[in-house]
């Protein structure tokens, strides 16, 4: 009955969620979107109707949007800026070989 | 025979993706407006191959015998003028007479938990008959059917889940979820009926065995109907002639819709 409780307390609408899709085995699951549903299957199956209908993958994950924690965009000068000087970070000193494809 | 047979699954799947695309631009969410859409167009690639394996099988028929296959008076008069039909003409200028779906698929969406019955027990249907039509000693429709099987996989998988959500949900849900699927059993009993054409394609190793299929989709129903706390319906009768082409009025209107293009401007293309 916990169906039930949910959609009583989302009368008017589903909670949201975001979507990360995988493109194809060994590479990241990239954010997609995000859609509404009423419970995690719920969000995959419209997951995989909304965001995989062009082939674009081979795996899916849901997670509600109310379950991420984001920085905050005020805090953007304190927090990014100050790498901003720091050139030696990269790594763009070295030689790289030409076997190397991906750095 | 094979034609007849041929037509029937094509009808069947014109028919039903023809319902479902009827939500497009209606559907409770837009992720759910897609997800329909989606099955649709999955109905509509079946079809289509479908209707032209039958458009090759007609045109290897005899000269003798492509006259009696249909009584639609516009395909009568393209066979006379001693033309072929394509996929197209058995789509969209046969009339209702000629068609062979089950009556099942051609009712009507009324509300969602409709749209899911009717969707969950052909659904089901299509999962066991495909199945068994994988082993067809006709290779076009082995082929159809086991390319058919993974789409039919997950609209038996979205279907499944629909019921359970809203009979297993709100009193509300649960009562419209009970009314939707005691109104369309009566149209259920037709799918295992084994007809003259039936018969003779089991008999030649190219069609399923509805008695076998029949078990196995109760089974199916049973589970799903338990775990969506719903009473399989007690009525027995059942209606049937969709596969000898007697239909409901539903069919009618459908075609009316469907058809109307090609046969007020013939040919046209976009």
């Amino acid at each position: 009955m916990k169906m039930a409780e949910q959609s009583r307390q989302n009368k008017n609408e589903w909670p949201l969620w975001e979507v990360f899709i995988r493109s194809k085995a060994g590479l990241d699951h990239k954010h997609a979107g995000s859609l509404h549903a009423a419970d995690a299957q719920m969000a995959i199956e419209n997951a995989r109707d909304v965001y995989t209908r062009r082939m674009e993958g081979v795996s899916i994950w849901v997670v509600e949007s109310r379950n991420i924690i984001a920085s905050d965009p005020g805090e953007a000068d304190s927090l990014y800026e100050p790498a901003n000087d720091k050139i030696y970070r990269h790594p763009t000193f070295y030689n790289l070989p030409d076997e190397v494809k991906y750095m | 025979m094979k034609l007849d047979y041929t037509l029937r699954l094509a009808d069947d799947a014109l028919i039903m993706g023809h319902r479902l695309g009827e939500w497009c631009g209606h559907g409770p969410i837009l992720e759910q407006d897609i997800a329909l859409t989606n099955t649709s167009l999955d109905h509509l690639g079946r079809a289509r191959s479908l209707y032209q394996y039958a458009a090759q099988q007609f045109s290897q028929l005899p000269a003798e015998k492509k006259a009696g296959v249909f009584s639609s008076v516009v395909l009568q008069e393209t066979i006379l003028a001693g033309k072929d039909l394509d996929e197209d003409d058995l789509a969209f200028l046969r009339d209702g007479w000629d068609f062979r779906n089950h009556l099942l698929v051609e009712q009507p969406n009324n509300d969602w938990a409709y749209t899911v019955a009717r969707s969950f027990f052909f659904d089901a249907f299509n999962y066991y008959f495909y199945s068994e039509l994988q082993q067809s000693t006709d290779e076009t429709l082995a082929a159809i059917a086991e390319k058919s099987l993974k789409e039919v996989t997950y609209h038996l998988r979205w279907s499944s889940e629909w019921i359970v959500r809203l009979g297993d949900g709100t009193d509300e849900s649960h009562a419209k979820m009970q009314y939707a699927v005691d109104e369309l059993w009566m149209y259920t009993g037709e799918l295992f009926v084994m007809n003259d054409t039936d018969k003779e394609m089991l008999h030649q190793g190219i069609g399923a065995d509805l008695e076998k299929i029949k078990p196995l989709w109760m089974l199916k129903v049973k589970a799903i109907f338990e775990e969506a706390t719903l009473n399989i319906p007690a009525g027995k009768w059942m209606q049937q002639g969709g596969k000898e082409g007697r239909h409901s009025e539903h069919l009618g209107y459908i075609l009316a819709e469907l058809q109307f293009m090609q046969r007020a401007y013939p040919g046209m293309e976009w």
